[in-house]
This record gives structure tokens, C-alpha cells and sequence, in this order.
């Protein structure tokens, strides 16, 4: 891999003052005529929150469109697994919320990693999107006089967040699949499930097409398009072991990456702090805890490492109750970062707790004493009785283990103001793109980032592609295709021709590992080269002895789980180089030789204010890209929560 | 697979593998030991892994999320649809439910309008077309109003969200003798009537999404209750009753 830097991304974010830019742009944007809408065939891949809400606003607009997702139906998206909520600048608590205010929070919740413009825009359509849902009968909590209620979440000084129970994103996608349920049944909409892409077509340098495999047959198809949308969230599961779901993916963002689509600042990955911990050899992966848990719940080791003796037996005065007594004044709830990184310091001092020792006590017994058990219980109920569940141990009893666990990537495909990526015509919406979070995201902003992204951003800047551009019409027998086609079949014969003698689980727990003790909450030169090398030799053991059983031409589980782990093979490489590049320590990348005398996160802003993108070149190289991060309207300052 | 250690389950698990659509299945019998910590599913994953060890194809079940919200798993495990525990998903059910020693036989949700894909895999595509019929509000994005513009009482918003609750898993289906779509159905009209975005539309709903329900093949709700105890997210009969209601009262009223 070379990595010299390169020249200057344009990021197009139009001029004038920030509150502004969006409005203009969206006047000076060119428009489709309506009546020509229906020609433009807009390939929208993923039904999660970014991509259901697109397809469903681009098809009542007017424009033909065709979704596709690898779940058995648009509504099982990962979005669905959302819990604590979805930020918005409502104000309706009358709390001195803002537009501002909400821009504000998200670029230093950031660490100053991200594009104010995009940041900005995002804050002002926050509202709507809350006006958008309700209309659609999203049943967020309300008071009793019948108005939403709103929580604060993640950090913030304000109640900005609206929630519905513990199931916000549940809620929220199911509003936004009904909107596209409605497109289907009108025609407008043609939805292909279970069908994953596994190329991008381009065509004269723009993205015309892709190629999907049907998971129920193996079956190539071909389809074309005047643009493609790529929804299809986050790369947390290269950790193998992560609170994603099982499907959740990087292909369709890898093969576009590996087509020209630059990957913006892949080293960006959020570890949560409230998850269950891992319980054995078998644990195929991690379940989040809402870290609403944290408003209550009091975080402590034993004092001394090597502890054995049951919670209840060790006395205060050998407790630590280590966020407490560092940072005195966010205690508890400082950003998720922060809470991480501490746990896995005192686990590495020896003082974790439970089997492993990778773990840490959430103690509610205060505040049981102080409240009742009735009042945690109607607040965490549901959250305890899933602890229990999987457990088998009562947290009103015992105070629950806790550890982090990969949760979400900030990192993802580069794009312009415009959601547009280097290839254009390929537009990237939600958690895949890396545009609004910079280095960490702030509780509840990812749901507000698809939907923003998909019912109101793109459905605008789409115009600039399709209006601005000439696109000759192109079908799926033009060469391009046959040449992607054939490119991804020839892919999938030399899994299933590997005929190795380990399966394919185990190279991607093995892949998991590497970059979880790597490149996980905090990481070093020494660590990420190591990681390297054992990624190189796992993938090429992977490619020699991988046993992949079954055949191409049925619904072949271990060979659609083959295809993936193949590609976060290569991408595990691409996200441990990119580690390796930023000598900083910023938001979720934590590189251990940039730490303050307190061990804090120490950021350079000389070398670093940038975004890092990656082009890849044949031969497999990667060559690096900066977007320079011009900050007009805050100013850059360190993190402090003590 | 595993190493016993104590505590460790011994098992026989039956689970119902078939090549295709249209070709016959079995009961295939596997030995396991197997932590009690770990899930059901974590618990097929080494049954698979125990199996391509011997060169024999893993057998497909589906699944996702695996913490009972998007509702891609299913399984008919021991008869009932999600397994023995209440309000549980087939993911969320861990093996410190069943007993060392223990047969346990794994079978695909079965129903008319669920066609077998493979082994446990089935094919809920029906679901989706009966939410095509009427599972929405039609409000086209940009023009809704402020979100304060209309307040819900809050009682009428939870029990709304108690039907909205509702994963889309087919259990109520599985565990129907009739194999009636009717808690699936009613639980989506029920939100929609109790809120007032849903008021517009009441009528055309609960007829289309009925009619769409028939025509996919399902059964007719004739009060046995199966679903409501099979359901992981406990969707009440009380929503079938008010869909029942929503019906009548829409077919009492022109059609347009
Ligand atoms: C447990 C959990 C809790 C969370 N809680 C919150 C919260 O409270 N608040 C918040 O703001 N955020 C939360 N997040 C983050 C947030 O849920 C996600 O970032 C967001 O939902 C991602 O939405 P998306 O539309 O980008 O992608 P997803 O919802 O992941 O959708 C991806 C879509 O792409 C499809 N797809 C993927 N690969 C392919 C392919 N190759 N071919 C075809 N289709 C493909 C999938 O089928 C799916 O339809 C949480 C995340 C997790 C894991
Ligand atoms: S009503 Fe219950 S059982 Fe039926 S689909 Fe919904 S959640 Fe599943
Ligand atoms: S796998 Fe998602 S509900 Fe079970």
C-alpha cells in the first residue's frame, strides 16, 4: 500500500453564512421537471433509514425507482435495532435548544473532525424529520397533555431527543418502510429482497448500474440506472464481534470503494460502553445496553486487582468507582469515548470483574435505595429483563457487568455536499457515508443522519447529477455490465473453489480479534503494524484453505457469509493503514502515543484538521486523499468533562 | 464441537432440513454439548460447525439482529413457534432453558402462505404485500405539519405503540390451526385507528389489508388465541377484536 498524500478533495459546499448555505443551495440547485421524473430509473440499494426513506421520497416525487436489501423484507434493516432516540433543534422544552446549538454539539461531540456545512444543514432539517414522522403515526412518547416528550441523551446540556420506549429505531423505520410499502403497492417502487450487490456498473466514469446475487438462488442480475444510492449502513462487524447484526455488511461499499469510490477516515469506529459482555468461545455477537443506564447506574472495580470475592462482600471503601473520581463533573455520563477507553484501562490493570475479567459493575443498588425499586423498574424494565435474559442474573439484585463493544462507524464512503462520492452518480446516504459525526458520534444523531440524508437531502441534490449532467441512455447489455457480472461470478467460483479445511466463522473471528486488540479502543504504531502482517497472512490463509460447502446455485448461507468476510479482509487492512497514518488522538481513534499526562485523547490540529480519503489503485494500493476541515464558526478546543 | 466442561448440556437436536421449495425434508439428528449461556441460535451455529467439520452443508436458518427486534428469526422449536418462554424470541431464548439430556426438535414456521425456501428458511414476502394494502399513512414527505399541530392523549399513544410493537415474525401465523394472518393485521390497524394521523384512511385500511390478507392464503381467525400466546411482543386479541370493529364499520360505509 503507498501512502503519499495526494491532492485536495473539493467537498462543494456552496458559500455564504452557514445558516444560509443550504437554502441557497436548494434554490440554485437545477431542477427535473416532474413530468420527466418518471424517465430517471434511481437504483436505491438498502431499506434501512437512509435508503427506505429515499426511495420513498424520490417515488412520490415522481422518479422510477428499484430498492434492494439482503433481509427477507425492507422493514428487518439493522435501523430497527435503534434504542435511546433521535435528536432534533425543537426546542419544546424551552430549554435554549437551537439550530446552533444542536450544530454545535455535533461538531465538537466530533472533535472537530467534521464538515461544518454538512453539520449545519443537518441541524436545521432535524426538525422536520420529527414533523415527517409524526404525520406518518410514529408513536414517540408524549406527556400527559398530549405533547412529545423529550429526553437528554449522550451528553447533551438540552432534552432534545424524542424517543419511543426503548425502540425508537423500530419505530422510526417502520414509519419509513410504510412510506415505501405505499410506493410499492403504487407501482411506483419495484422491491427486490434478499438480493445482495456485489458490483457497481459504471459507464463513462458514472455510476449507471449494479450486479446483485439473489441469496435464494445464487443468480447474477444485472441492473441499470441514471444513479445509484448506496444505503447500506456500517462496517462494524469487520471487529466480527459488535452490537451490528449478523447481516451487516461492507461488500456493497467495498466493491464501489474498489470501482473509484473513495473511503473517508475508516479508522473512525465507536465503541459503546454499555453492552453485555462476552460470555464464552461460541458468543456470536454483542448486545447493547441503553446508555440512558448510565442517568442511574453507578460504574466501579474492586480496588485491588485480583478480587474474586462476590459484589455484595466487597465494602465501599474497596470499591473504586473510577468515572466518579476522574472526572467529577460528568461522572458517569461523560461521552462514550471516554467511558470505554476507562474500562479497558482498569481491565487491563487486572481489576475487571466476572469470569473473564473484561468487565465492570453498572450498580444500581443506590439508586433503588434511593428511588425504589418501583421507579428503576418503570424507567429500565425492559433493559433489565433483557440483562437478565441473557445473563441468567438479576440486576436488581446484582450489579450488572458491563464491557464495550463495537457499535457504530463514522468512517465510511466520501462524499460531497451533495452526498455524491468521487464516482459520480453514486450518491451514499446514512451510516455508509462518513459525512456528519467526524471522529464520534453523539448519542441519537446517527437516526437523525439517515433519515435527514434520505428524506430530505438527496431527494434535492439528486437534481444536480441527474439535470446537470447528459446521461446517454444505457441497458444492461452494454459491456460494463457482462464484464461485472462475470467479475463477481469468477469471485464466488474461487470461494466455493478453495475447498480448504476451516470455515469460513472462524477466519472471521480470527479477523475479528486482530483488529479488536489492535485497532479496538486504543491503539499504537507497534500494535497497528503488527495487525498488518497478521491480516496479510490471514487473508492469505483464508484464500488457501477457506471451506466453503454447498454450491452456487441455491440459497447458500456460508457462501454469502464467505463473499463478506472476503471483503473485510481487504477493508480490515485499509481501516489498520489508516490508523496507522492519523498520529493523533481523535474522538473514537485513540493512538496511545498522543495522550495527555491524564491519559486524555490529544488531538493535532497542525498535522490533522482533515479528512483522510482513500483511493484505491490497481494492484491492490490505496492512495491517501486530504480534505482540509476549514472551521469558520466554532472554535477548536480541547475536550474536558472533568 | 465443544469440550464438555461441568455444567455443560448434553443434547439431541432434531431439526428439519429439505433442499428446496418443492423437494422432501427430514428430521436430521445431531449429539451436541453446549454451554448453558448460550443462545439458540449460538446454539444451531455450533450444530453447523460441527457439521461442515464432518463435510456436510450447514443448515439454513434465518436470522439478523439477533436481540428480538427485527424479527428475521423464526423456528418452531419442541411445537411451539419461538420455543417455550414467553414474550421470547427464538434469539433471545438461551439453552439454560432446556435440561442436560433433552431431545429437541427444530422445525420452519409452517403455513400456506409461508412456502419453505430451505431447510428453516421460509418466505414471509406475504406480509410485505398486506402492508402494501393499507400499513401507512399517506403523507408525502415535506408536507407534514408542525409535530405539536395535533396532540395525542397520552394513553392513546402507548396503546398504539403496544400494537406498533408488532416485529413482523409470523409466530401469530405458526402457531394459528388456521394459520390466520389476523394479530399481524390487527395490530397494524389498531395503532393506525388509535391515532389521529390514521383517522383519514381508517376505513379503506382495514378493508384492504383484510382482502390483501385473504387473498395470500391466510385462515380465518376463529378464536383459539394461539397467536397472542405465541407472540413474542405480546400483541394483545384486544387489537383483533378492534380490527374486527374497524371492518365492520368500513363495510357499513360506501366504498371510494
Ligand atoms: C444496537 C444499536 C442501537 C443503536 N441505537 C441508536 C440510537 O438510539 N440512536 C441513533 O441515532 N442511532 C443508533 N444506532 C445507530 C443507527 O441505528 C444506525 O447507524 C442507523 O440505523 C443506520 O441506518 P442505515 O440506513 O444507514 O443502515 P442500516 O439500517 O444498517 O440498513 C442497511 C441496509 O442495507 C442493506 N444492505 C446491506 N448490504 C447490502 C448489500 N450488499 N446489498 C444490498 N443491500 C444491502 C440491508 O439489507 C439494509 O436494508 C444504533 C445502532 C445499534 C447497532
Ligand atoms: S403479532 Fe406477534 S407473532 Fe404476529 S407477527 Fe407481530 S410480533 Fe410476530
Ligand atoms: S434475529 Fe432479529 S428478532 Fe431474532
Amino acid at each position: 500500500m503507498t501512502t503519499q498524500p495526494n491532492s485536495q478533495l473539493h467537498d462543494h459546499v456552496p458559500g455564504g453564512p452557514l445558516d444560509e448555505k443550504w437554502t441557497r443551495h436548494k434554490f440554485d440547485l437545477k431542477l427535473v421537471n416532474p413530468a420527466n421524473r418518471r424517465k430517471f430509473e434511481i437504483l436505491v440499494v438498502g431499506t434501512g433509514l437512509a435508503g427506505a426513506s429515499a426511495a420513498a421520497t424520490l417515488a412520490e416525487m415522481g422518479y422510477s425507482v428499484t430498492s434492494f436489501c439482503v433481509q427477507d423484507s425492507a422493514r428487518r434493516a439493522h435501523s430497527i435495532a435503534a434504542q435511546g432516540g433521535i435528536n432534533a433543534a425543537k426546542n419544546y422544552k424551552n430549554d435554549g435548544d437551537s439550530v446552533h446549538r444542536l450544530f454545535y454539539d455535533t461538531i465538537k461531540g466530533g472533535d472537530y473532525r467534521a464538515r461544518e456545512g454538512n453539520v449545519h444543514r443537518l441541524a436545521e432539517v432535524s426538525r422536520q424529520i420529527i414533523d415527517q414522522c409524526v404525520a406518518q403515526g410514529v408513536p414517540f412518547a408524549r406527556e400527559y397533555g398530549g405533547l412529545l416528550d423529550n429526553r437528554s441523551f449522550g451528553g447533551a446540556q438540552v432534552a432534545r431527543t424524542f424517543y419511543a420506549r426503548g425502540q425508537t429505531g423500530q419505530q422510526l423505520l417502520l414509519g419509513a418502510y410504510g412510506a415505501l410499502m405505499r410506493q410499492v403497492g403504487a407501482g411506483r417502487v419495484k422491491l427486490h429482497v434478499r438480493k445482495e450487490m456485489v458490483d457497481l456498473v459504471e459507464v463513462d466514469g458514472v455510476a449507471r448500474g449494479i450486479v446483485t446475487r439473489d441469496l435464494t438462488n445464487g443468480q447474477f442480475e444485472r441492473w441499470a440506472g441514471h444513479a445509484v444510492l448506496l444505503c447500506t449502513g456500517g462496517y462494524g462487524n469487520v471487529f466480527y464481534l459488535s452490537t451490528n447484526a449478523k447481516a451487516s455488511n461492507v461488500t456493497a461499499a467495498w466493491r464501489a470503494h474498489k470501482r473509484g469510490a473513495f473511503f473517508a477516515n475508516p479508522c473512525y469506529t465507536q465503541i459503546h460502553p454499555t453492552c453485555i459482555p462476552v460470555h464464552g468461545e461460541f458468543q456470536s455477537k454483542l448486545t447493547l445496553m441503553s446508555e440512558s443506564l448510565r442517568n442511574d447506574g453507578r460504574v466501579w472495580v474492586p480496588q485491588d486487582g485480583g478480587d474474586g470475592r462476590l459484589a455484595a462482600e466487597i465494602s465501599e471503601g474497596e470499591r473504586d468507582y473510577y468515572l466518579e473520581r476522574k472526572y467529577p463533573s460528568f461522572g458517569n455520563l461523560v461521552p462514550r469515548d471516554v467511558a470505554s477507553r476507562n474500562a479497558k484501562q482498569v481491565c487491563d490493570a487486572g481489576r475487571g470483574v466476572g469470569d473473564t475479567g473484561q468487565a465492570v459493575y453498572l450498580d444500581f443498588r443506590d439508586a433503588i435505595q434511593r428511588d425504589g425499586r418501583d421507579t428503576i423498574q418503570a424507567r429500565y424494565g425492559n433493559l433489565f429483563d433483557m440483562y437478565a435474559r441473557i445473563t441468567g442474573e438479576d440486576p436488581y439484585s446484582v450489579p450488572m457487568r458491563i464491557f464495550p463493544a463495537v457499535h457504530y462507524t463514522m468512517g465510511g464512503l466520501w462524499v460531497d455536499y451533495n452526498l455524491e462520492s468521487t464516482v459520480p452518480g453514486l450518491f451514499v446516504l446514512g451510516e455508509a457515508n462518513f459525512s456528519d459525526h467526524g471522529a464520534n458520534r453523539l448519542g441519537a444523531s446517527a437516526l437523525m443522519q439517515g433519515l435527514a440524508d434520505g428524506y430530505f437531502v438527496v431527494p434535492a441534490t439528486i437534481a444536480s447529477h441527474l439535470a446537470g449532467r447528459t446521461l446517454p441512455p444505457v441497458d444492461t447489455s452494454h459491456e460494463a455490465f457482462a464484464e461485472a457480472e462475470a467479475a463477481s461470478q469468477k469471485r464466488f467460483q474461487a470461494l466455493l473453489a478453495v475447498q480448504g479445511s476451516r470455515t469460513v466463522d472462524s477466519f472471521h473471528r480470527e479477523l475479528g480479534l486482530i483488529c479488536w486488540n489492535k485497532c479496538g479502543m486504543s491503539r499504537n504504531r507497534a500494535g497497528l503494524e503488527e495487525a498488518l502482517q497478521s491480516i496479510r497472512s490471514l487473508r492469505a490463509a483464508f484464500w488457501q484453505d477457506v471451506r466453503v460447502l454447498g454450491d452456487a446455485r441455491s440459497l447458500n448461507q456460508n457462501l454469502e457469509h464467505a463473499g463478506r468476510v472476503a471483503d473485510f479482509m481487504e477493508f480490515g487492512e485499509l481501516m489498520v493503514n489508516d490508523a496507522l497514518q492519523r498520529e493523533e488522538s481523535c474522538g473514537g481513534h485513540f493512538r496511545e502515543e498522543h495522550q495527555t499526562e491524564e491519559n486524555e485523547a490529544q488531538r493535532n490540529d497542525e498535522g490533522f484538521c482533515h479528512v483522510t480519503a482513500w483511493e484505491h489503485r490497481d494492484g491492490d494500493s490505496e492512495q491517501q486523499h486530504t480534505e482540509e476541515l476549514a472551521f469558520e464558526s466554532v472554535q477548536l478546543s480541547t475536550r474536558s468533562y472533568k | 464441537m465443544s469440550t464438555s466442561t461441568t455444567g455443560d448440556l448434553s443434547l439431541t437436536v432434531h431439526v428439519w432440513c429439505q433442499a428446496g421449495p418443492d423437494q422432501p425434508g427430514e428430521f436430521v439428528t445431531t449429539a451436541l454439548t453446549i454451554s448453558p449461556d448460550t443462545s439458540f441460535l449460538e446454539m444451531l451455529d455450533c450444530l453447523n460447525e460441527q457439521r461442515m467439520a464432518g463435510g456436510l452443508e450447514p443448515i439454513a436458518f434465518d436470522h439478523d439482529c439477533r436481540e428480538g427486534i427485527c424479527g428475521m428469526c423464526s423456528l418452531v422449536i419442541d411445537g411451539k413457534p419461538h420455543g417455550p418462554e414467553q414474550e421470547t424470541t427464538t434469539c433471545q431464548l438461551h439453552m439454560r432453558t432446556f435440561n442436560d439430556g433433552d431431545d429437541i426438535w427444530v422445525e420452519p414456521f409452517r403455513a400456506k402462505g409461508f412456502p419453505i425456501l430451505r431447510d428453516l428458511v421460509v418466505d414471509r414476502g406475504a406480509f410485505d404485500r398486506i402492508q402494501q394494502a393499507g400499513g401507512y399513512v399517506s403523507v408525502n414527505t415535506g408536507s407534514a405539519p408542525d409535530a405539536h399541530a395535533v396532540p395525542v392523549p397520552k394513553p392513546a399513544a402507548e396503546e398504539a405503540f403496544d400494537a406498533a410493537a408488532c416485529i413482523g415474525c409470523g409466530a401469530c401465523v405458526a402457531a394459528c390451526p388456521n394459520a390466520s394472518a389476523m394479530l399481524f393485521v390487527a395490530a397494524k390497524v389498531s395503532q393506525f385507528a388509535l391515532l389521529p394521523q390514521g383517522a383519514p384512511e381508517r376505513d379503506a385500511r382495514a378493508r384492504s389489508m383484510v382482502e390483501a390478507m385473504d387473498a395470500e392464503g391466510f385462515g380465518n381467525c376463529t378464536n383459539h388465541f394461539e397467536c397472542a400466546a405465541a407472540c413474542p411482543k405480546a400483541i394483545d386479541v384486544t387489537h383483533i377484536a378492534r380490527l374486527n370493529r374497524e371492518f365492520l364499520r368500513s363495510s357499513l360505509r360506501p366504498r371510494g
